[in-house]
Parts: C-alpha cells; structure tokens; sequence
C-alpha cells in the first residue's frame, strides 16, 4: 500500500489529493459515513427527545384521554393551556418557586464566575508560596462527596437562621472547585503574560490587573462556566429540599410538592414538568453549542 | 506592546522587576509598601473564598457529621449525650440499611455500567464525519438540561405498573406487563433508566473529545496492520480510552452512590416504595433525619458509613482500572511481539 504523502512526492500534488479522496486521508476515518450511522443516531436523538415530548403530549391532554392512551397519540391535545393554567393556580407557590430558582441559578452563575476567575487568574498568573500545592488540593477536593454534609450543613444553617432562605441554597454554591480549576487552565493557556505586565507597569494594582486584563480575556470560558452553573443550579434538588422546604420552593421543590398533592392527576403534573423544563430547554436552543464545546474541552459533572 | 524581553514563568510583578523600570517619577515609599502588600497578599486573597466556601459546606460539615453521629441528636432537640458508636451499631442492625445499600448498588451498577458503554459506543458512531455533526451532538446531550426530579416524573409514568407507555409497548410483542413499582429488580432498572437518559449523552460528548484526541496517524498504521474498524475500535480507541473511561467510572461512582433525586420522587410517598424495594441510602439519610425519627445522630452515622463505602470504592476502582490497564498493555505488547 503506497502511503499518500509518498503518492505527493512521486506523482506530484494533484495526484495524491485524487489518491487522499478516494482513500479517505486517514484510514478512512475522514470519509462521509453512510446511512447506517444516521439511523443509529437517529434513534439516540429521538430517545433523548421523546421523554420530554411525551411529557408536553400528556400536560396537553385531560385525564379521560390519558387514561384511554397508555400510548399517547403523537399529536398533542388542546388542554395545555388549561393544565398549565391549572398549576399555576395550584397551591404549590408557584410564581414563588419560579422566582427562586431564577435568583438562586443568576446569583450561584455570577458568583462562581467572578470567584473562580479571580482564583483562576490568581493560579495560572501570579506567583505565590504552595500555589501547586493549593490547587492540587482544590482538585482533590471535587472528588469529596458533599451531599454526605447536609445533616451538619443544616444544622449551621439553622444556628445562622437560614433555614427556609435562598441564602442557605447560594452561599454554598458560591465557588465551586470544578470552576477554579475550569478558570486556572484556560487563563493559563489564553492569558499572555505581556498583557499583565503591560498593565502593571502602567500602574494598575493587581486588583485592576484582574478586572481590566484578566476578566476580559477569561470571557469565552466564563460564559460556558455561566452556562454550566447555571443548568446545575436549576436542577438542583436534594439541599434546597432540605433546607428550603415547602414554605420557600425552588421550581424542582415545587415539582415535588405538585406530586405529592396531585398524584393522579396526571396532566397536571406533566403540565408541571413542561413549565420547569422549558426554560432551560430553550436556552439549550440558544447556548447548546457553548454546553457541548464546553463538556468536549474537558468538562466535569458539577 | 514593544516588549522584546522574552516572557518569564512568573509574572514580573511577583518576581520583583529585575531590570528597572524606565525612570519615571520615584514613587513614594507609602506607595510601594503597599504596591509590595498587594503583590504579597493578592494571590491568597483571590483565592481565598474557594477555601472559606469550601470550609464552610465541604471540611466542616465532615468532620462535624462524625462528631454528631457519636451523639443522641434530634431534628429539633438538638445536642444530646455522648453515644459513641451506637448510632452507627444501631443503623447497621437495622434491616432497612442493607436493603438500601443493595439497591443503591443495584441501581448504581445498572446505570454506570450500561452507560459507559453505551456513551462510547455513541461516540464511536459520532466520532466520523458526519453532516450536521453539531446538530447530533446537541441531539445527544439534550437530556442534560431535564431536571432530574422532572425526569423521574416522567419515567415513573412511562413505567407505570398497570397500563403504563413501556407496559403496553411490551404487550404489544407478547410480554407479560412487568411491575416496575412492585418488583425489586424492576424498580431500580426503572430508576437507572432516569439516571442513563439524563448522563449518557454528557458521557458521550467526554468520550468522543477524547477519540478525536487519538492520534490519527495509530489509525493509519493499524489500517496498514490490515485492521477493520472493528479492530480500530478494540485494538486502537478502548485502549487510547482508558484514563477517559477511569475519570468517568469514577465521578460516576460518586453520584450514582449518593443518587436521590430519582429514587425520591419515584413515587408519590418519597420513602423508597412499600417494601422499601428502591430506598437508597441517601434516601435512608434523609428519612432517618426529617423523617418520623428525627434522628441527626443516625442520620449522621449513615452519612459516615457512605462516605466509608465511597472512598472505598473509590479506591478499588482505581486498583481495578490500573490493573486491566497493565493487562492490557501486557497483552498488546505481546500480540505485538508475536507478529514480529
């Protein structure tokens, strides 16, 4: 088998470019793929989309209809308004709910950018006594279960009056250690250190170093970080349960209030699953490019 | 920027600047104490909420968790004595732990494993050259953004015992209905399946950025080698894998061990079915401390004992993964060796 590299140096350029396309440049692997793969990924698609569409198929029908269709038909009904209706009006404090997880999910967002990028630009840019050390403990700490504290964590919240409080949801999301890692490795590699020098020789502190340097060029990996937080916080269930409660409901709180009263009702309760879905669903329209190029450079599960 | 010197590894500021500035203005002396303090003191300052935060929700809260799993200390009495072991003695006695710890490593083992291999088989499929490739990797990942309690909403009802969607899909080729509430087994494949729909495709994307990292030119050569892209695929990609596949088994086995969301809201009563068919343990955690015993003591003890299992398992993934990664190598070295 002549290699294509020496079909370009015996028969010239064209010759192996003609050589590259029937071939496929590298073992084939640059070939279009043919239709077995779109089926097989078509499948995986639609088994990713239809449990969400089902779950709008049955918030848009009624009781009867569903208890009829254990299948639902693949048309939706004519009753999502009313279902949805229906829940906001339920008394699961719903407006409440939607409000909270907004708060909690722009705040957690913006802290854990600022603090994981001061952090990151102090990492990757400064230089300090046990700064490997530091870091290399901030990374071992991902793998700590964290869940496993909420009987303490709960107790210091209600010592610090916070029980039932969204503070007691953001405080302990402030920072993560997946987002200073996150921010330290892409400082490191897209922040040039003339840039920083630049600045200090102009007399910027440091503090002013970060915000007029760094942060402007931290933004592409902050917005994904954003993003990630984001999804985290908005899905987030088992703390703000504990410590939120029925009184003060994040939108997952309120889903499972909304089970517990109406169980068989379950138009309603699909209804429910639709309106907290939705959000994050559009913004997937949005912003999914930004998640998968994120989870691709080397993202973690928050 | 005129800057000729070349970059140094630190930055100039913390280093002191060695050549001198261009003269400028000699700045006070108030100045440049304060300019050394904030050189000094900036770094560990900006990385300081990292570690209050994390003091606070992270090493506190363990350490803390096992002072309160030695004592008699309810929900909303607070401190009581001193108990030693007891609460841990008096959880482990209890049937309900062993069942919980069954079906949290029933469920677990039903969603990691299925999952990893489907993500890179998925990435496999992904990782050519596909028309519209964003739009299969979006298609993929979709499934992140449903909140978990949203998903268990709706698989419990897909899975439905009596007339459910997955029930009557199955009668339809002549299975009898399955009891997916009822039955132990049938329970946690149901709670896997919410975990696997909701990680597969994040699992996916980690898998395919690290097939495209795999040196193309392995590829050529195993095609020279006479190689099918079966042979690739088991010969060249598992292989170039493997610290991918360790970094998801692992983040894995800590979610899946502590998973709750999905067992919680399973059915509408929250306490891991009647016969406790799919309680957790975190599931048991919670229902111990808020539940009718109130009990921060036990509740804590249980929460220890997890942590235990977790750093264990932990610790035998990373023997277990170590070990068929050195077979492996031990074996392509000697297939190798064999051709020639």
């Amino acid at each position: 088998m002549t290699s294509v590299p020496m079909i370009r140096q015996t028969a010239g350029l064209g010759a192996a470019r003609a050589a590259a396309r029937r071939r496929g440049v590298h073992g084939g692997m640059d070939r279009r793929p043919g239709w077995v793969t779109y089926l097989l990924l078509t499948v995986v698609v639609l088994a990713s989309f239809y449990p969400i569409y089902y779950a709008f198929l049955l918030a848009s029908s009624d009781a009867p209809t569903i208890a009829q269709n254990p299948v639902p038909s693949l048309v939706p009904g004519p009753h999502l308004f009313d279902n949805l209706g229906r829940v906001i009006s339920s008394d699961i404090r719903f407006w409440e709910s939607v409000l909270n997880s907004l708060i909690v999910a722009v705040l957690t967002s913006v802290s854990v950018v600022f603090f994981s990028t001061l952090a990151g630009f102090s990492f990757a840019k400064l230089r300090f006594r046990g700064r490997r050390k530091l870091l290399v403990f901030i990374i071992a700490t991902m793998a700590v279960p964290s869940q496993l504290g909420v009987v303490p964590l709960f107790i210091v919240m209600r010592e610090l009056g916070w029980t039932g409080k969204l503070v007691a949801v953001i405080v302990p999301a402030m920072v993560t250690a997946f987002g200073v890692f996150w921010m330290t490795q892409y400082l490191d590699a897209a922040l040039p250190f003339e840039l920083i020098e630049a600045a200090r020789v102009d007399g910027c502190s440091m503090i002013r170093t970060f915000w007029n340097v760094a942060m402007p060029a931290a933004r592409p990996a902050a917005a994904m970080l954003a993003l990630f937080t984001f999804v985290a916080s908005w899905t987030n269930f088992f703390w703000p349960f504990i410590v939120l409660g029925s009184g003060n409901p994040t939108l997952p709180v309120a889903l499972q209030l909304l089970q517990a009263s109406y169980f068989k009702d379950y138009s309603l309760i699909m209804a429910g699953v639709v309106i907290a879905t939705l959000p994050l669903v559009l913004l997937f329209v949005v912003a999914g490019r930004q998640l998968v190029s994120g989870i691709m450079q080397g993202a973690v599960k928050g | 920027m005129a800057t000729v010197t070349p970059p140094r590894q630190g930055t100039p500021a913390a280093d002191g600047p060695r050549t001198p500035a261009p003269p400028r203005t000699q700045p006070s002396r108030l100045r440049t104490t304060l300019g050394r303090l904030d050189v000094r003191l900036s770094p560990y300052l900006y990385i300081a909420p990292f570690f209050v935060v994390f003091a606070l929700v992270g090493l506190f809260p363990l350490v803390y968790t096992a002072f309160v799993s030695m004592h008699d200390w309810h929900l909303l009495g607070g401190q009581g004595e001193f108990v030693g072991l007891d609460n841990y003695v008096d959880v482990i006695q209890q049937p309900t732990f062993l069942v919980a710890l069954r079906n949290t490593f029933s469920i677990f083992l039903l969603s990691s494993v299925p999952q990893v291999l489907a993500a890179i088989v998925v990435a496999a499929v992904l990782d050519a050259n596909l028309r519209a490739k964003t739009f299969w990797r979006m298609g993929v990942l979709l499934p992140y953004v449903v909140m978990p309690v949203a998903a268990a909403l709706i698989f419990s009802r897909l899975f439905a015992d009596g007339a459910g969607m997955i029930n009557t899909l199955l009668g339809g080729i002549g299975i009898e209905p399955i009891r997916w509430h009822a039955d132990t087994l049938a329970s946690h494949v149901a709670i896997a399946t919410m975990v696997n729909f909701r990680w597969t495709g994040y699992n996916t994307l980690i898998f395919l950025a690290a097939m495209q990292a795999v040196p193309r030119d392995l590829y050529e050569a195993a095609v020279i080698d006479g190689a099918n892209r079966f042979r690739q695929f088991f010969s060249v990609t598992v292989p170039m894998l493997r610290p991918t596949i360790i970094f998801v088994v692992i983040t894995s086995t800590i979610g899946g061990l502590q998973i709750f969301d999905e067992p919680r809201m399973y059915d509408q009563y929250g306490r891991g079915g009647a016969d406790k068919q799919w309680m957790t343990i975190t599931l048991f955690l919670y229902d111990l401390g808020w539940g009718p015993q109130k009990s921060f003591g036990r509740a804590a003890a249980v929460a220890w004992i997890l942590f235990l299992i977790i750093v264990l398992i932990g610790l035998v993934n990373f023997a277990i993964t170590r070990r068929i990664a050195s077979a492996g190598d031990i074996a392509r070295t000697k297939k190798t060796g064999g051709v020639r």
